[in-house]
């Protein structure tokens, strides 16, 4: 089982929505796609589910052209980032309403609808009507939905976006198993780089209406294929400065961080992303490189600090463990994992991640 | 919490009751006062207790004019709700047609009652109003002024021509709250566009549609002006709604009494039906 883009692009009117992608997503993955919102995400997955017609391209499925066949031909489902559940029905009936339609055994669809009912944690609530339940339950009502159908792929478009904090990080920790032993593919659209970290499987980070790296999540993130890459798949934001390096001695362009490098690179000036949290107010690695700065804003997170900083011309993002607090205006050092940085040539593509 | 004792505050409480005062209660209280006795000017009054309570609510002629009103209301909400939501759903979603659709389906609702009457009742005129002229040279035989079907036709043909944009309205603003994804989770189910109307459309418009039928029934239900222009409630009495009648009773008979116990009577069985309507509504929401 595969699902494969072919050349797909995506226009209305004008304006280019999703430019020329090639994708292939196989059996038994979740893949995430990450961006930021109006990165095309959504576009995307319409057209993979077939709720929408690429201008051009074609779409496959098990090696067989499904471009324009409508979505109800597909067994696909879909979770939304609003809680959609029919409001007359009760949690049973919604999440029974799929194989209804289909026409499933009322036998097979009262163990299926059980079964899956239980795995969300559900089943004390059957015969609740959706607009009873919490936000969380209904999100519950509705990935049930998708799951009680046993589709071939199923799509979530930022399933936990409309949640508040709590139940969105109690979702999340469900989510991976709730994908368990499924013969389908999962499609996942999130605008969290940490997300997409706790999910596993593959990423494709989107910008802009274009698929600019996909691949294993892990490799992804350790080895962005580019500057927009590793910008995409960062939170906070990545810092981005410039270095010069001649011979075994590197530093930063304007001379004030200066040190010594084994990496087996050309001398030259090389643009370097540096993750928040290999920013720390402590040293951290064999390769700590000192740092003045002045504090901007210091902001905590629970048990983590984050402390945005000026250093010459450039605003700054740390990410330390810990408590920190720090008084707008303060100078402070702070250390700077050097193993730890992901160098990008002036055409902003990856050299080495270190 | 300790509350401080401000006396001020009453000047700004005082200036809302002595407005309500003046166009609520007194009015109000004039018609009880003429309910419960017998006048003949000169500010004599005579204590009559219950009698024109117990006269209105025997004479057949208030039976007569309450089943009109009834029959008159039903027809309306039965023709102009279902065709309202009809109408909603065709008019378009997004583009240039939104605006366009909602100016012209406004413009009824913008013409003031007394001409929607003198209109109607010019462009009903047998002889020489277009849709008279038409209907008789088609070979029907139509007289609003004579014929009590005809009659019945017109007054019931203005009320839905001036009133059913309202429900038009309503039931567009419902159906545009509705997110297109619960469309798109039905195409994905392939439920059919029967089902998509009946198990989304319509819960998600029950709110809008309770206004609707609220706000409906009770205009209906008081409805004056523009019957009094288009048939004065004739031919004979068979147009003569409430409203209508009560006028008749107060200003033509000068029945002060009787009329302000009918006036009473109306006002109790508004109340009584929009109370009964609203609760048995919110009942049912409160049951999902």
């Amino acid at each position: 089982m595969s699902l494969e883009l072919k050349n797909v692009e995506k226009k209305i009117g004008l304006d280019t929505h999703i430019y020329t992608t090639d994708l292939k997503l196989e059996k038994n993955t979740i893949n995430i796609l990450l961006g930021p919102t109006l990165s095309g995400k959504t576009t995307l997955m319409q057209i993979m589910a077939g709720l929408d017609k690429p201008s051009m391209g074609e779409i496959w499925f098990n090696d067989k052209n499904v471009t324009g066949m409508k979505v109800q031909k597909r067994n696909v489902s879909m979770v939304y980032q609003q809680f959609i559940n029919y409001p007359n029905f009760t949690v049973y009936e919604n999440i029974a309403s799929p194989l209804k339609i289909t026409g499933v055994s009322s036998d097979e669809t009262k163990q299926r609808v059980g079964k899956v009912a239980e795995l969300l944690k559900l089943s004390g609530m059957l015969n609740k009507k959706p607009n009873e339940l919490s936000g969380g339950q209904q999100q519950r009502t509705a990935l049930a939905r998708a799951l009680v159908k046993d589709s071939d792929l199923i799509l979530l478009d930022e399933p936990l976006a409309n949640l508040d904090f709590k139940l969105r990080e109690e979702l999340r920790e469900e989510l991976p198993r709730l994908f368990e032993d499924r013969d389908c593919i999962v499609v996942y659209a999130t605008t969290e780089p940490s997300e997409a970290l706790l999910l596993g499987g593959n990423t494709a980070t989107l910008q802009e209406g274009k698929v600019i790296q996909y691949g294993k999540t892990l490799d992804v993130y350790n080895k962005p294929n580019s500057l927009l890459s590793a910008q995409v798949f960062s939170d906070p934001p990545m810092n981005i400065t410039k270095i010069k390096k001649v011979g075994d001695s590197c530093s930063f362009l304007d001379n004030s961080v200066n040190w010594k490098s084994k990496i087996n690179i050309k001398d030259g000036e090389y643009k370097v992303g540096i993750r928040p949290h290999n920013i720390t107010t402590y040293k951290e690695g064999n390769n700590s490189l000192e740092i003045k700065g002045k504090v901007l804003i210091s902001e905590l997170s629970g048990s983590e600090s984050l402390i945005h900083f000026t250093k010459g011309d450039l605003s700054w993002v740390s990410l330390s463990n810990g408590i920190f607090q720090k008084n707008v205006g303060d100078e402070m050092n702070l250390y700077m994992n050097a193993d730890e940085f992901i160098y990008f040539d002036e055409n902003e593509r990856l050299v080495t991640n270190g | 919490m300790n509350k401080t004792i401000n006396q001020k505050a009453w000047f700004f409480v005082i200036p809302v009751f002595v407005l309500v005062a003046f166009n609520a209660i007194i009015p109000l209280m004039t018609v009880v006062n003429y309910a419960f006795q017998e006048t003949f000017g000169n500010n004599v009054f005579m204590w009559e207790g219950t009698r024109w309570f117990k006269q209105i609510m025997l004479s057949e002629r208030f039976h007569a004019s309450l089943g009109r009103q009834f029959l008159f209301t039903f027809i309306i909400l039965f023709i102009q709700i279902p065709l309202g939501i009809a109408i909603a759903l065709t008019m378009p979603k997004e583009g240039i047609g939104v605006p366009v659709c909602l100016v012209l389906m406004s413009m009824p609702l913008l013409i003031p009652w007394n001409v929607v009457g003198a209109m109607w009742n010019i462009f009903a005129l047998p002889d020489i109003g277009f849709l008279g002229h038409s209907l008789n040279a088609l070979g029907f035989d139509y007289n609003f002024t004579q014929q009590i079907g005809d009659a019945w036709f017109t007054t019931i043909l203005m009320d839905v021509w001036h009133w059913t944009s309202l429900v038009v309205l309503l039931s567009y603003a419902g159906l545009q709250s509705i997110q297109p994804a619960y469309y798109q989770a039905a195409e994905i189910d392939g439920a059919s566009r029967w089902a998509v109307f009946t198990k989304i459309e319509l819960p998600k418009m029950k709110k809008v549609l309770t206004i609707a039928i609220l706000l409906r029934f009770m205009d209906s239900f008081m409805i004056y002006t523009e019957p009094f222009v288009l048939t004065g409630g004739g031919p004979g009495n068979a147009t003569a709604f409430l409203s209508i009648d009560l006028v008749k009773m107060a200003l033509g008979q000068f029945d002060l009494g009787p009329a302000a116990a009918m006036s009473l009577i109306y006002f109790f069985i508004v109340l009584l039906v929009c109370w009964v309507f609203y609760t048995l509504m919110m009942r049912n929401e409160g049951n999902q």
